[in-house]
């Protein structure tokens, strides 16, 4: 009868054991954390991106954002200038928005009337302004990394990015890696 | 959670007047003014915005606060919750 006991003990710590290993090896692959890759430059996409990735940085989860090309154009500063550019370089940076303030919505855009409203009713509505957002961003540690390659097509020069804490350029496998180890990965 | 007569009575440690911001503003702040409770303290948080009330619950779900109620006010509501 004792015997019998002690076996099924020692096999129940085993059990134990494997388990806790398991646990402890998936509590390791998927951290708190919100991956989100942002392709679109549609004046909605970015504020819903900014929202959901404020709401999740304010449940302490950490989040990784990686800006792609049309997306790029809302990290254009208005008030910088990259130098050295060729002409299709050139002409896509006259082309593409210059900054956050000047994106279009995706639908409704009205020929630049849609933005104006709707920056008007966020306004009225207490929402944060797009230019608040990334401060508070900022605020929570929100990292923003900056695809060069898209950026190198784009045209664009990091000397006319804006200024934010946490800016970094990188590639997609650096997207891919910080994905693989988040508990949520969206596509913008 | 509480009932409405006792979310009433209960002692505030912070009260915190997200009125003027709506999502992500309550919740944000929400955030910074749990750091200036005790363990053990209730905050309750103002706000005119309605997501606040699945937010908040959620928010304590996840870091393990006690949520403890809303009381609805003319025109805004209260949301109640315990600092773990």
């Amino acid at each position: 009868m004792e015997e019998e006991l002690k076996e099924q003990i020692k096999k129940l710590q085993y059990k134990i054991e494997a388990l806790s290993t398991k646990v402890s090896v998936l509590e390791s692959s998927r951290k708190d954390q919100l991956s989100i890759a942002i392709v679109s430059g549609d004046l909605d996409k970015i504020i819903a991106a900014m929202v959901i990735s404020i709401a999740a940085a304010a449940m302490d989860t950490k989040v990784k954002l990686f800006f792609s090309f049309w997306a790029l154009s809302a990290l254009r500063a208005k008030d910088k200038k990259g130098k050295g550019k060729d002409f299709i370089s050139k002409m896509f940076g006259i082309m593409l928005p210059k900054g956050k303030d000047s994106l279009a919505l995706s639908k409704m855009n009205m020929c630049g009337m849609g933005p104006m409203m709707i920056k008007y009713l966020m306004k009225k509505q207490n929402v944060f302004s797009l230019d608040q957002m990334f401060e508070e961003a900022g605020v929570l540690g929100i990292e923003i990394v900056v695809c060069e390659m898209s950026m190198d097509l784009m045209g664009f020069k990091k000397e006319e990015m804006i200024d934010y804490p946490h800016l970094s350029y990188a590639g997609a496998a650096t997207f891919v890696c910080d994905a693989n180890e988040s508990s949520m990965q969206l596509f913008i | 959670m509480m009932t409405i007569e006792e979310l009433k009575n209960v002692e505030v440690a912070k009260s915190v007047d997200a009125r003027g911001t709506a999502c992500p503003g309550p919740l944000l702040e929400a955030k910074k003014a749990i750091g200036t409770i005790k363990s053990g303290d209730i905050m309750e948080i103002l706000s005119a915005d309605e997501g606040t009330k699945s937010d908040i619950p959620k928010w304590c779900g996840k870091q393990g606060h006690e949520y403890l109620g809303a009381v609805d006010e003319n025109g805004y509501f209260k949301v109640y919750m315990k600092k773990k």
